[in-house]
């Protein structure tokens, strides 16, 4: 029988491992902590570039988006969670008539961020945005028009 | 694949013969609905020594009342997975000791994963009361004129005078919504039923109308904690069908992205399994370094716990410039960080005698339950996807596979603290050789797999994670099935568990580490 | 040392001679009860920030931050939210004994709280045989958490309860172990006597040894009478949800809540008292200078500062330790610690008999 397993040796070696969790503990007592106070570090707060929290379609400086209201976004989605409704438009020089964006309707409630239509958009006028912060009291104010 | 179809009255006997010749492991049932053409199962083997596989097709033309012979006495699992195709195909399998659903409500109406169901809500309206408890199971004798089946006899599950003890399905250290009914006598537990499929959401369903790209969002919300390897999974599936070979460089990729979420699973299987047994500190010290998982994850895929990362033919997005580093410098503190864990926790006096000797799980039975993972592995079963069928960089990388012999509570956790030293040594050898090249190939605007049967398995943080694609050559599945890592954990759970101690359930429940989303696909 | 019984004695010889003796003793008896309640809230709110803050420590985390400077109002905030919370009432529960649970257990502590001496002369409860009324008046709390539990008509506290009394009964038995060798060393049950000999080298140096193993002892058991981790079984929040009061809500789960952090000053203090000197300040034979120095602090301050250090280490302890199992519990109790603690009184016996102790 070895020692460690008498009466005497089990509550020596007991009392060890005991004593070295408390140890670890005590260490971490005095330790910087990680909290991260969310609220208060809003502007040192780092999100990652790439991380999805809400559809956005930019636009330039006069106000015009890329979007060529093709509606591949629309189809590729999942969800259902983009509507896209096209007016026809006549242009008047060649007398072609063409297809334009009239709006563009995201439901952020319903979107699972799967990042589909991003990928199946092929004129990039869509993207993710960083804005995490979309909480609200209204199921309405989470459909959101996203052309101006 | 090769399926062999065999005859329903047939079956039977051919099971027993693949069981005899060392097919041990049944990997998956799939339940089927092949409309005019019957109802029937696919069954998939593999022999636990040589890796051998084998398919199994059967199908039975009766869509009033169909039955197939039940192989819930040859492989121990099949109970679970028969009353999972029996809830959504309606198959009654003969033979069967406890034919119940197992997802859905007892007054369900329907089996929803036929073809033809109605899903209207005049069928199925929300159901605002509680739901009877079906106590009675049926069943099912093989007569002497040799007529499969009849009602012989009801059976209580829980008898009302016991003292019935209800743990879940909200409950601290269930780990989601899943539910036991325990019969008690002080605190021993006598008799074990185990519900499942309160968050439940259709995903197999779901997927036969959608288009494989769409189906890829839904493996990242089975089981959260491995959500790269899940989704891997189905890329490699539809890959491999399709034929598109991924660049190297997509695979060290993947391969190191997988290793992290199972780094991160394991940190918070650790974490939990503490906070269950009362160590709440323990449970902080491992999140502390899991969230540093995270934000390595967050930078790369955008995602801390919905990934989206791999997609059919390559990755959503290059790694970021520095990844490399931050990688290093994790795993060199994470090792350090382990040992900690050791010195406050694993060999805390305290822990080792509420672990050692509790819930053993034999070799055998792992096998048969088909408990792969960590859990697998503890109970000395070489169960690792990674050595069986290798995939992506496995088989290029120098790696061991953690096998202990005693399958308690205590190796479990050791199987998993260990498993983590492996993969910070997998990713050690990937993350300075990443070759360049494409992150992505192109594909077809529509991806179409061509007709036929395919399953891929991937090891996921806690198993062997397997999808199965039955497709007609449209751009949509026929059938998705996704093999859970989690229906044989508490399939073994429901036996381990009997003859312990309320806190040993705890205990036990921790250290199989499942995770109900997974089980509730 | 200024002796508070100085301050208490004018005050009654003021009342006995403005009033009737029978309503003197009954002003007297309303306001000390009114002092004993006011510092058993004081240190009820001191010792719940304090849990807190050295909780997330330990934890790498830091606390409560946001009510108040420092987090300092937190107390009170949760104070005030349990005060607005609905009373639930249970069907089919025993009404009457499920109100009167949380009135023992707090009435319990509370009395157990006045025998603390936090100076000298500053104590209510003293009589001669002291700490024997200690071990009984902690002990009747048991009683409201086995009638709470069973009356709460719920699985989980009716096994939280049981886990309770198989563990609290086992635990007193070492608890009186440890308190009785220290009793043999002091030759004495009074606690001002054991804390006035003190003064003269607290009892955990003079008895050295057995004293040492009967300190550790009565921390264990001490730590398991107010079921807190790792023997909180009675609660394991992780597998009984909140055992016996699982479905307390409002001020009845406040009582419980607060007597259980009181029943750990009350732990911590009667271990400064017995063992470390209570009130008495350290004293080291022959090093004149230094004790008159040591002297010159308050008494009051020696006594909280060393059961506040007492607090601090139980709640290292646990907040590193996991929870034991209901069998181990009762196997650490009956397989060690009473043996040892039977071996532990014959040995400071022999010491006291043969004059080993300083």
């Amino acid at each position: 029988m070895k020692f460690k397993d008498t009466y005497i040796g089990s509550i020596l070696s007991a009392t060890g491992s005991l004593l070295t969790g408390m140890k670890v503990t005590l260490k971490e007592f005095f330790t910087r902590k990680v909290t991260e106070q969310y609220p208060e570090n809003r502007k040192e707060l780092k999100i990652s570039e790439r991380h999805r929290a809400m559809l956005t379609m930019p636009h330039d400086k006069d106000g015009n988006n890329r979007c060529i209201a093709c509606g591949l976004c629309q189809q590729a989605c999942p969800n259902g969670t983009i509507t896209i409704t096209t007016r026809t438009v006549t242009d008047e020089e060649s007398g072609k008539s063409k297809k334009v964006l009239d709006s563009y309707i995201y439901d952020l409630g319903a979107c699972m961020f799967c990042q589909l239509c991003v990928n199946a958009c092929p004129k990039n006028a869509i993207e993710f945005s960083n804005d995490f912060e979309n909480a609200v009291f209204d199921r309405n104010k989470l459909i959101i028009k996203l052309n101006r | 694949m090769n399926t062999k179809d065999v005859d329903i009255k047939d079956f039977r006997q051919y099971m027993l013969e693949l069981h005899g010749q060392g097919m041990d492991f049944l990997r998956e049932i799939v339940g089927m609905d092949w409309e005019e053409q019957g109802l029937g199962a696919i069954y998939i083997l593999e022999n636990s020594n040589t890796h051998e596989c084998a398919e199994v097709c059967v199908k039975t033309t009766n869509r009033t009342k169909p039955q197939l012979p039940t192989v819930s006495d040859i492989w121990k699992i099949a109970e679970l997975y028969e009353r999972e195709v029996y809830d959504f195909f309606g198959i009654e399998f003969n033979g069967h000791p406890d034919m119940r659903r197992l997802f859905l409500r007892n007054d369900w109406v329907g089996h929803p994963l036929r073809k033809n169901y109605d899903p209207s809500e005049a069928i199925n309206p929300i159901r605002l009361e509680s739901e009877q408890e079906e106590d009675l199971i049926r069943e099912y004798e093989v007569r002497e004129d040799k007529q499969l089946a009849e009602i012989v006899e009801k059976q209580k599950i829980l008898h009302y005078d016991q003292y019935i003890v209800n743990i879940g399905p909200q409950h601290p250290a269930t780990h989601g919504v899943l539910r036991f009914r325990l019969s008690v006598e002080g605190e021993v537990v006598r008799k074990i039923d185990i519900k499942c499929g309160y968050i439940h959401r259709g995903i197999e369903k779901l997927c036969e109308s959608k288009t494989y790209p769409q189906t890829l969002a839904f493996t990242d919300r089975l089981d959260y904690l491995s959500a790269h390897q899940n989704r891997h999974a189905l890329c490699m599936c539809i890959e491999k069908a399709m034929g598109i070979e991924v660049t190297e460089r997509v695979q060290y990729i993947r391969t190191i992205m997988d290793e992290l979420q199972r780094i991160d699973s394991h940190l918070l299987m650790f974490s939990c399994m503490a906070m269950d047994m009362g160590a709440i500190t323990s449970f902080i010290y491992g999140f502390r370094e899991r969230e540093k998982v995270l934000d390595i994850m967050e930078e790369v895929t955008g995602g801390r716990l919905i990934q989206n990362y791999n997609i059919i033919g390559g990755v959503q997005a290059d790694i970021t410039p520095g990844f490399a580093e931050k990688v290093k410098a994790f795993c060199n503190e994470q090792k350090k960080k382990l040992n900690e864990y050791y010195d406050v926790f694993v060999n805390n006096i305290i822990f080792r005698t509420r672990s050692i000797g509790v819930g053993v799980l034999s070799k055998e039975d792992a096998i048969s339950f088909g408990a792969t993972g960590g859990t697998g592995r503890a109970s000395g079963w070489a169960c690792d996807v990674r050595k069986r069928h290798p995939y992506a960089m496995y088989d290029k990388v120098d790696f061991k596979e953690i096998v202990h012999t005693d399958g308690d509570c205590y190796t479990r956790l050791l199987v998993r603290l260990e498993e983590i030293l492996e993969s910070i040594r997998i990713i050690e050898q990937l993350i300075d050789s990443i070759p360049e090249g494409e992150f992505r190939t192109k594909t077809k605007p529509v991806i179409r797999v061509p007709e036929g049967r395919y399953y891929t398995a991937v090891e996921g943080s806690r198993g062997e994670f397997g999808v199965f694609i039955e497709s007609n050559g449209d751009k949509m599945p026929y059938r998705m099935k996704f093999r859970p890592m989690g229906i044989p954990l508490i399939a073994a759970a429901q036996k381990i568990m009997k003859g312990g101690k309320i806190a040993d359930l705890i205990t036990i429940g921790a250290s199989l580490d499942y995770v109900i989303p997974d089980i509730d696909r | 040392m200024f002796d508070f019984t100085n301050i208490t004695t004018t005050i009654d010889s003021y009342l006995q001679s403005v009033l009737p003796h029978s309503l003197a003793t009954l002003v007297e008896c309303a306001l000390i009860a009114l002092c004993v309640i006011v510092a058993y809230l004081v240190f009820a709110i001191i010792m719940i920030y304090m849990e807190r803050k050295v909780c997330a420590a330990f934890q790498c985390r830091l606390g409560p931050t946001r009510v108040g400077k420092w987090g300092l109002l937190q107390v009170f905030a949760d104070v005030f939210k349990m005060l607005i919370k609905e009373i639930i009432e249970i069907k089919n529960s025993d009404k009457a004994l499920y109100n009167l649970a949380p009135f023992l257990v707090i009435m319990s502590s509370m009395i157990t709280f006045s025998c603390l001496p936090f100076d000298k002369g500053l104590q209510v409860l003293d009589f001669n045989i002291g700490v024997f009324f200690i071990m009984a008046a902690s002990s009747f709390g048991i009683l409201g958490i086995l009638l709470g539990g069973w009356s709460s008509n719920n699985k989980f506290s009716m096994i939280g309860a049981m886990r309770s009394g198989g563990q609290m009964i086992s635990y007193e038995l070492s608890m009186g172990l440890s308190l009785l060798a220290l009793v043999v060393l002091s030759g004495s049950m009074q606690i001002s006597d054991i804390v006035e000999t003190q003064t003269q080298g607290w009892f955990i140096f003079r008895g050295h040894i057995p004293a040492f193993i009967a300190f550790i002892i009565y921390l264990i058991a001490g730590n398991a009478e107010t079921n807190r981790a790792p023997f909180d079984l009675p609660e394991a929040e992780s597998e009984l949800t909140s055992g016996f009061h699982t479905e307390y809500s409002g001020m009845g789960f406040g009582f419980f809540y607060v007597a259980e952090f009181m029943n750990l000053f009350i732990i911590a203090g009667i271990a400064s008292t017995i063992f470390l000197g209570g009130w008495a300040p350290l004293y080291i034979p022959g090093l004149d200078r230094f004790n008159e120095v040591m002297a010159y602090i308050p008494g009051f301050v020696w006594f909280l500062g060393k059961t506040f250090f007492i607090i601090w280490l139980l709640m290292w302890i646990r907040w590193t330790f996991p929870r034991l199992r209901i069998d181990q519990v009762l196997v650490l109790e009956w397989k060690y610690l009473v043996p040892i603690g039977l071996l532990n009184l014959l040995i400071m016996t022999i010491c006291v008999v043969m004059g080993w102790t300083f």
